[in-house]
């Protein structure tokens, strides 16, 4: 009975949805996203709890068993391996040249690949914004002041900036005492210094993209009706203007992050990352690619992650595009 | 147009002269110097100011920069320096007796034909398929298309390269492992020579690490024709064009295509830029003697005057490749006139 009543009643309200919850909506109906979002998920809880369930440790040697391999990855090998490989199952995907797992290592990769893309794309996403919405909400001499700023520093190769700033901190580190700042550093294994590098200079792009939309958004309608009941400045930006611009830069961050697990990989792959042994996926390629015609083993398993990981990143920025703003899917 | 060329052209010195000081002031922030050895091989400090003297090291900076950029004897001084100005970017501090503008000379074609054919081989991969994709848009066609340039943006080619090189040098052996096909000298100073070009022996070479760099950007291409031509085909003048009577081949490749080329162009000007100066992963995979290894090496080096020279060149490279782009917008798009 009481069902009965309640019925008619559900079909004629319509539930009200804010903008994100459409979106999250939209978001999973796309398999793709969500299988890429799964995927990630487990991949951020291997890396975290990369201590518990690696079966090594990263610098944990076995020098007997270097270059070994299980005997069930022996089809990736080139003909008459039989010959030089040790053939072991202590590794469930082989060992390096030094000994060390290569799951084990993958597994604490993740962590350097996952928590730097992760940092870069907070730092850029939060100081572009912000500079943006001053920059593009102010306007006037204070905006063309700071926009000038972004050209300067777009007009630099961002590469070569990176590497000049990466060698400058690698080597004032060499030089320098024991302070809390290299303590820190050296305990996440050179990572603090990747991410003050990419903090400086990668905001710069988000805040092109923030102060456009501000200036898109601030002829609307509804900032006028804010300023018009006498909303203070802040209130209008951090109330009105910022949930509006927020979508775009969301995008715009996801869709960035499979860039900077290249850059942590590519750094890394010319020593200027992370510290070894402190394993990052771009360090095992490089170290693998020098035995690449003996043992191929060891380039496919940090490759495949890598592969992997930068390819649900694009999968579910593009699904976050899709959801966000529906237009620009047509 | 000459006078908006003139002006952009005229704009290129500032831009420049900021990018040789800061990559010149950064240097030599870094801890270390050009001669500091370690263990064995380290110099005394007498012998290394005395070096040091020769380079004008010991200058204070800003006469090291004027000297860099006007020369040394504009400044008044003694010297081999004919400054940048005159197209002379100085000695390299680590390789002794070799100019920065030899090793320009010996690298950079090498790095620029690996480069260029990567632009080709995206260009002809991508613009058609995203044609195709945009044409036959949510079928079959265009969702395989779209998956596999995801695909392709997926693997760096940090990744991309040891494996082609695994697959088709090692396991199939159809092409070499390392190594560029062509040698100097260089028709132009850049271009291989005929007989090279013609022979099996620079494309085998060139096959593996072309792909391994364009795969990459072939995505993109492809990504941004396809975008670009959804919207195109939806604006009114392409309405008109059909409803004249065009036929739809007519509509397309008249009308459609050249305006949406217009992000693919965009992207082309830092694209030219980062790939033709040399990607030090692909050339170091495959063993190819480019310019990439030394904006690395330069920079460890503290080869103050080749990682300035080599990113001033890059610059230059950048800025006139982006002009071009503008240009190019003015043909593509009539509407799009330049004061």
């Amino acid at each position: 009975m009481a069902v009965a009543e309640l019925a008619p009643q559900q079909t004629l309200v319509r539930k009200e949805r804010s903008l994100w919850e459409e979106a999250w909506i939209r978001l999973l109906k796309n398999k793709i996203a969500v299988a890429s979002m799964i995927f990630l998920l487990i991949l951020a809880l291997v890396a975290a709890f990369a201590h518990v369930i690696a079966p090594y440790g990263y610098a944990e040697q076995d020098l007997i068993n270097n270059n070994a391999i299980p005997e069930w990855m022996l089809f990736l090998m080139p003909a008459g391996a039989e010959n030089y490989v040790k053939i072991s199952d202590k590794f469930p995907l082989g060992a390096d040249h030094l000994g060390r797992d290569l799951l084990s290592r993958a597994m604490y990769g993740a962590r350097v690949s996952l928590g730097f893309a992760f940092v870069a794309a907070t730092i850029s996403l939060v100081l572009g914004t912000i500079y943006g919405l001053i920059s593009g909400f102010l306007g006037g001499n204070l905006d063309n002041v700071m926009m000038r700023v972004v050209d300067f520093l777009y007009a630099f190769p961002f590469l070569v900036v990176v590497i000049l700033m990466q060698t400058y901190f690698k080597a004032i580190e060499r030089r320098g005492g024991a302070s809390l700042f290299f303590e820190v550093n050296d305990a996440m294994g050179g990572m603090l210094f990747l991410f003050i590098a990419i903090g400086l200079i990668d905001w710069v792009g988000t805040a092109r993209i923030s102060r456009g939309q501000v200036l898109q958004q601030k002829r609307m309608e509804f900032i006028e009706a804010a300023k018009a009941v006498g909303a203070s400045g802040t209130r209008i930006t951090m109330k009105h203007l910022l949930p509006n611009i927020l979508g775009p830069l969301i995008v715009y961050t996801s869709l960035q992050i499979p860039g900077y697990i290249f850059l942590e990989a590519f750094l890394s792959f010319i020593g200027l990352g992370v510290n070894p042994p402190t394993p990052s996926w771009g360090i095992m390629i490089s170290e693998a690619v020098q035995g690449l015609r003996s043992f191929p083993n060891q380039v496919l398993v940090p490759a495949v992650a890598l592969s992997l990981t930068t390819l649900a990143f694009n999968f579910l920025g593009d699904g976050l595009r899709d959801a966000l703003d529906p237009r620009m899917k047509e | 147009m000459t006078r908006y060329i003139i002006r952009r052209i005229l704009s290129f010195i500032p831009v420049l002269l900021a990018i040789a000081l800061f990559t010149f002031v950064l240097m030599r922030a870094i801890p270390g110097g050009p001669f500091d050895f370690a263990g064995d091989k380290s110099l005394p400090p007498e012998v290394v100011a005395n070096i040091e003297a020769k380079y004008h090291l010991d200058w204070p900076m800003w006469k090291q920069f004027v000297s860099y950029i006007i020369g040394d004897d504009l400044l008044g001084e003694e010297g081999a320096s004919k400054g940048v100005i005159r197209g002379d970017l100085g000695p390299s501090l680590r390789y002794r007796g070799q100019m920065v503008n030899e090793i320009i000379k010996t690298t950079f074609p090498t790095s620029m034909q690996l480069g260029v054919l990567s632009i080709i081989l995206a260009l002809i991969i991508g613009i058609p398929t995203g044609i195709i994709a945009a044409l036959n848009q949510n079928t079959m066609a265009d969702y395989s298309s779209t998956f596999v340039a995801v695909i392709f943006l997926s693997v760096p080619n940090l990744v991309l390269a040891p494996i082609l090189i695994w697959v088709f040098a090692l396991a199939l052996g159809w092409f070499p492992v390392a190594g560029w096909g062509a040698k100097p000298p260089f028709m132009l100073g850049f271009l291989p020579q005929v007989s090279e070009l013609f022979s099996w022996s620079f494309w085998s070479h060139a096959i593996l690490p072309v792909f391994a760099l364009g795969t990459a950007f072939s995505a993109s291409v492809m990504r941004l024709t396809r975008g670009s031509l959804l919207q195109v085909i939806r604006e009114d003048y392409i309405r008109t064009a059909r409803a004249k009577g065009l036929s739809e081949r007519a509509v397309i490749t008249v009308h459609a295509l050249k305006n949406s080329l217009i992000p693919v162009i965009t992207i082309l000007g830092p694209l030219f830029a980062a790939v033709v100066t040399g990607t030090f992963v692909v050339e170091q995979i495959f063993g190819i003697n480019g310019m990439g290894k030394h904006f690395i090496l330069s920079v460890g080096n503290r080869d103050y005057q080749v990682i300035t020279g080599l990113t001033l060149l890059y610059g230059l490279i950048l800025v006139v490749a982006n002009l071009m782009v503008d240009i190019s917008y003015a043909w593509l798009d009539p509407r799009i006139r330049y004061e």
